[in-house]
Formats: C-alpha cells, sequence, structure tokens
C-alpha cells in the first residue's frame, strides 16, 4: 500500500493541439475553463493565478513551457496551510492524433514530506514525555 | 528512528475514526493547549475517558504533554502528522476529471 504520489489522466480531445494549448497557456483559455478568472505570465518562473467559486485561489509557478507540446507548473498542496512550502507539479503534454489532441495530465508530488515536520512531531513527542515523567519524579519526591 | 509515512498515516486516521478523540482534538486545534480537566470541563466525556484517549494520542504524537500550572499536565496538538495525512486525503480529493470534462466541453462550443 503506497501513499499516491502521483495522478494521472488522459483525455482524447477531437481538437489540434494548438487550440488545446491556447486553452491551457492563456488568462482567456484558463478562465474558460478551469477558473472563474486568470492571469498568467507564461515563462518558466512566470506566475500565474487563478480564482474558483467559494474565494479559493490557486497561485501557480510556470515551470516548463515547450510549445505547442509540454506545459507544466507548480502550485500549493490543497488542505496545507497557505505558508507551507510544499507543492505539487503539474504537467500536460499535448500528443497530435489524427485531427485531434491526446491530453495527459501528471500531478506529482503528493506523498512529498519535509524532514523536519517529521523529525518535530518525532522529537515534539519525546521532549513531551520527558517533561511529563519529570512531573512524576517532582510529584512523587514531594509525596 | 522516526516512524515511517504509513505508520504516521495509519495512527492519524486511527485517531480520528473515533469521535470522542476527533472532538478532543477539534477542541485542542481550536481553544490550545487544555489539561485533561478542561478537556472534561468542555466535552460530553468522563475524565477517565479523556484520560484514556489522550494516553493513545500522545503515544501516536498527536499531542504532546507539558508541563501546565499548578503541576497539571497539559496536552497540545501537534500537527505534523496532521499534514501527512492531509497530504494523503489532498491526492485523493484532488480532482481532474470535472475539469478536463470541461475543458473537452470548452473546445467542442
Amino acid at each position: 500500500m503506497g501513499f499516491p504520489d502521483r495522478i494521472e489522466r488522459v483525455v482524447e480531445i477531437a481538437h489540434p493541439p494548438a487550440k488545446v494549448w491556447a486553452a491551457l497557456t492563456t488568462a482567456e483559455g484558463l478562465a474558460s475553463w478551469f477558473g472563474n478568472e486568470a492571469s498568467i505570465d507564461l515563462r518558466p518562473g512566470g506566475s500565474a493565478h487563478m480564482t474558483f467559486g467559494g474565494g479559493h485561489i490557486a497561485d501557480m509557478r510556470v515551470e516548463r513551457v515547450e510549445e505547442p507540446t509540454v506545459f507544466g507548473y507548480t502550485w500549493h498542496i490543497y488542505g496545507l496551510p497557505d505558508d507551507d512550502p510544499r507543492r505539487t507539479y503539474v504537467e500536460f503534454t499535448l500528443e497530435p492524433v489524427g485531427a485531434g489532441t491526446r491530453l495527459t495530465v501528471v500531478e506529482s508530488g503528493f506523498a512529498q514530506l519535509a524532514d523536519d515536520a517529521h523529525h518535530k512531531a518525532y522529537d515534539g513527542n519525546t521532549g513531551g514525555w520527558a517533561s511529563e515523567l519529570a512531573e512524576l519524579v517532582e510529584y512523587l519526591d514531594a509525596a | 528512528m522516526p516512524p515511517d509515512i504509513e505508520t504516521v498515516a495509519e495512527q492519524v486516521f486511527v485517531a480520528l475514526a473515533d469521535p470522542s478523540r476527533r472532538a478532543i482534538l477539534a477542541a485542542l486545534a481550536s481553544g490550545g493547549p487544555a489539561t485533561a480537566t478542561d478537556l472534561a470541563g468542555q466535552l460530553p466525556i468522563t475524565r477517565q475517558g479523556i484520560a484514556k484517549h489522550l494516553a493513545l494520542l500522545a503515544e501516536a504524537g498527536l499531542v504532546t504533554a507539558e508541563p501546565g500550572e499548578r503541576r497539571r499536565v497539559r496536552y497540545r496538538l501537534q500537527s505534523a502528522p496532521m499534514q501527512v495525512a492531509q497530504q494523503f486525503l489532498a491526492a485523493l480529493a484532488r480532482d481532474w476529471d470535472g475539469p478536463l470534462d470541461a475543458l473537452r466541453d470548452h473546445l467542442s462550443r
């Protein structure tokens, strides 16, 4: 049994890669199917954002731009605190198939865990028990 | 050796499977560190029940015991194990099927 680190989906779309590429990489395209509104600075290291219903905002960092075949970005892991630095990587790959496109989306990095978070939990636990035992000793000494 | 990710996740989900423990964790998350007596005053759980659940939660590393006022032991929520489980949930909750259907519909219009 493993942590799901990666999610992959493949869809066949009856439109050429250029059209799919525009839908994935322009503010107008993203706002028409993904978010309610979007902005994007389409270059590696550029930032992009989308807003969704319910006030949720996705801040993205563009990582790969190879028109019209690969578009990749990282974004915050949904559900973690806003200041948590861990991010997942999303990569869209476009392959021409006949007159259409095979679009693959892979999101990876769900199973990452910063070592410090892990050690903090472990050390915190040890420290907690140490202070509890110290209290017990004090209590017994006083009795 | 720190416990591995699977062990941490299992402990979190075992802890969360019990409504009394969920109530205790929720009380610590919303109100901050508290003693077993504080928790017994806030929740419909007996003092003994609270103590039993806190022992299990401490064993799993989900709460830590620390010295409080008048030499009472206070329990503090440890968020790091929750984050491990949360990442598991993030993968399960991520919906690509909905957006990809929307993309296909959008391009077909």
